[in-house]
């Protein structure tokens, strides 16, 4: 599926990695459960792990400096923990990495996932990027603090959106 | 964007600048291209719901419902005066203030909601988050900045808080709602312990605010009253540590049940102590410095409401005084429907909008704009919906009471009976809503008329009456000294009873007396149990005292007395 990064679809390079699969070269997404496997496989590529929404951001704290990828997962448009979870990899344990996320997810909620960290977004197929692009410049100030420390707007806790 | 000049301040409220305006204008544009989407199929109607409930409109049994947010219940004379213009253009001539002090407008079409959300724009409003699983409407205390046992005005924190959780991009899709009060004043008007989160200010060093914070109460299908979280908790920290709480929530709230979704369950399901300790562990790791709420910015906020310049009206004491011996009814009606005021020759005005056999909560476009010249002449152009569903002038000259209520008395808007039995809560119960088993508006009319007669109700004295249409709760029957229930027996639509509810500082929850009855045995059973009250009482006992003394037993024999 589509792969939606700073605002433009990019080539996925990640390889999902299931349960009781082999571990392939290459950049690899991993079950949190397989996490000490993928921290062994030392110089044959990138590590991600897949995070379900009911597990803890705190569980990756330690292998964190060793991860480019924390993928996080929306059940429903309406499940919102995907959003702490990714906010908490960001303020909390100060994860520079990519924050995907994947599932379902709306156009609407873009803004706010940006704002909670996310940096990677994988959409369905035949996305239009420009519908996604639109829901990003429909608002251009928001009333408090992210993790993305936008432009004070100058009153308050006023932020710029825009650049 | 630069900063427009400051525009003239309406008292009470938080002026918008250009800034906030944008924003608004913004977020219709947003709307109308989400309900072209929903009309073109690009969205599916699972996929809308939220996004319109997040603007307010709610599906009800017969058509939509906008339910416009009135963040702490403050109202221009020129707001009301648009909400005047919706209610006839749009609606079918009136509108309803809720227990949110919000007010509904019942019969809307989809096509319209973006332009009349356009309108509200124009005049510094929205319906944005009055509906959702989200942070709600901020509710306050009804006398706010008025009230003669205030130590803090409390709105200026609660328009921080409105901007802080306006399109929160982290808990925009909670669990379920999430409704925050916050009271400035010794005495609990805003039912803190019947809240998500509760907050009590007092003030601190350097006349700095201090909250007490309460935690996981409410109503609903599990009535719970709120807990103390936090005692302490400075006015600096008040952003960081409702961001530590939200998360908390966002994270480990029930989300396979919705009727377990709401944070009181959690608070239950982990134990104060264990989601105390959560709190603070999130409060310990985040970036305290990004949500520190600096003294510049309370002030800066602080600075776009502009307060009352009162004059020298201490004369008007004697006044009053005359003119109360002089006229008995109207001597009732400031005796029921003011409030004292810090400043000498000066009270609040509660305006009833429960006539005898009138629904609660409803007024008329014609009502609204003399309410907004009344306003306008009395009160410094300044309104409040309370969230018994009446609506307060903070703050009139007591030498201008008597022509006051003359012209609301000629109005329908004259009814002496705040705080009285008459002075009924009621949802709006299954006339318009999907949800309820009974209708809660047809029982409040009879219960109205009932005990209409003034003296009778002076007689009663401080009762509340509550009537929710279903378990939802919404008319916080629970929380009623009195409440009513509606239920679904057998089809038929009937009502349980509750007694010894009550929502202040000492909150209690009412419990079922019995079995359910119909609509017109339920009115004969309160009017016993108030029989039963009026003869047991002790001197100077309220019923709920009585109530609280004798426990639910000889209340009970009297409901279900058979004649």
């Amino acid at each position: 599926m589509p792969l939606l990064e700073n605002g433009q679809i990019v080539q996925d390079g990640w390889t999902l990695v299931e349960d009781g699969q082999p571990l392939p070269d290459g950049d690899i997404l991993l079950p949190l459960s397989r996490l000490s496997e993928g921290l062994g496989r030392n110089g044959k590529g990138r590590l991600g792990i897949v995070l379900k929404p009911d597990e803890r951001v705190s569980d990756l704290k330690e292998a964190l400096p060793r991860l480019d990828l924390v993928s996080l997962n929306f059940p429903i448009f309406r499940d919102g923990r995907a959003f702490t979870q990714a906010r908490s990899l960001r303020e909390h344990l100060h994860f520079t990495g990519a924050v995907r996320v994947t599932g379902h997810f709306l156009p609407d909620q873009y803004e706010f996932l940006l704002r909670c960290g996310v940096s990677q977004l994988v959409i369905p197929e035949q996305s239009d990027p420009a519908v996604w692009q639109q829901a990003h410049e429909r608002i251009t100030v928001a009333y408090q603090p992210s993790v993305l420390n936008e432009r004070p707007e100058g009153f308050a806790f006023r932020r710029f959106l825009t650049p | 964007m630069p900063h427009s000049p400051q525009p003239p301040a309406d008292v009470g409220r938080y002026a918008y600048d250009a800034v906030d305006r944008t924003f608004l204008k913004q977020r219709v544009e947003q709307f109308r291209d989400q309900v072209q989407r929903r009309i073109s199929g690009a969205l599916s109607e699972d996929e809308f719901k939220p996004l319109r409930l997040m603007n307010g409109l709610y599906l009800q049994l017969h058509a939509y419902m906008l339910r416009v947010a009135i963040p702490y219940g403050i109202v221009s004379a020129n707001q009301m005066r648009t909400l005047a213009h919706i209610a006839r253009r749009y609606d079918r001539d009136y509108g309803h203030f809720t227990t949110r002090q919000n007010i509904q407008f019942n019969w809307i079409r989809l096509e319209d909601a973006p332009d009349i959300l356009n309108i509200l724009a124009d005049a510094e409003m929205h319906a944005i988050q009055t509906s959702g699983n989200c942070i709600r409407n901020v509710t306050s205390d009804q006398f706010a900045g008025a009230a003669r046992d205030e130590v803090l005005d409390p709105r200026v924190h609660a328009e921080i808080l409105r901007q802080w959780s306006t399109l929160h991009p982290e808990f925009t899709f909670l669990p379920r709602k999430f409704k925050i009060a916050i009271s400035g004043s010794v005495q609990d008007r805003v039912a803190a312990r019947f809240h998500d989160i509760g907050l009590l200010a007092r003030k601190g060093e350097n006349g700095r605010a201090v909250f007490e914070v309460y935690v996981g109460g409410g109503l609903g299908r599990t009535p719970v009253i709120g807990v103390k979280l936090r005692d302490d908790l400075p006015e600096e920290d008040l952003i960081a540590y409702l961001e530590a709480v939200l998360r908390v929530y966002n994270a480990y709230g029930r989300r396979d049940n919705i009727y377990k979704a709401r944070i009181k369950i959690l608070v239950q399901a982990l134990g104060l102590g264990a989601f105390r300790d959560e709190v603070n562990a999130e409060f310990m790791a985040m970036d305290r410095s990004r949500y520190r709420l600096q003294p510049e910015v309370v002030a800066a906020i602080r600075a776009r409401f502009a307060t009352p310049v009162f004059e020298d009206a201490s004369a008007g004491t004697a006044q009053l005084a005359a003119q109360t011996k002089a006229d008995p009814a109207f001597a009732t009606w400031v005796g029921t429907n003011t409030h004292p005021h810090q400043q000498d020759g000066y009270c609040s005005v509660t305006i009833s909008c429960k006539p005898a056999g009138g629904i609660p909560g409803d007024v008329t476009s014609a009502q609204m704009d003399l309410l907004a010249d009344l306003a306008d002449q009395y009160s410094f152009g300044e309104l409040r919906i309370t969230h018994l569903q009446n609506v307060v002038l903070g703050h009139v000259r007591k030498d201008n009471l008597f022509a006051l209520w003359q012209v609301l008395s000629a109005n329908g808007l004259g009814t002496a009976n705040i705080g009285m039995i008459t002075d009924i809560i009621a949802c709006p119960g299954l006339d318009y809503c999907a949800l309820a088993n009974a209708r809660s508006i047809p029982i409040a009319q009879k219960l109205s008329q009932r005990f209409s007669n003034a003296a009778l109700q002076q007689e009663i004295g401080a009762l509340r009456l509550n009537i929710s249409g279903c378990i939802n709760a919404c008319g916080h029957h629970h929380a009623g000294h009195i409440g009513i229930l509606g239920v679904d027996k057998r089809g038929e639509e009937a009502f349980q009873i509750t007694l010894g509810g009550n929502s202040g500082e000492d909150a209690s929850i009412g419990q079922i007396i019995g079995s359910a009855m119909s609509e017109d045995e339920t009115v004969d059973a309160i009017a016993r149990i108030v029989d039963t009250y009026l003869v047991q009482r002790k001197p100077g006992e309220r019923f709920i005292e009585t109530c609280r003394r004798l426990g639910a037993a000889p209340f009970k024999d009297a409901a279900y007395a058979t004649a």
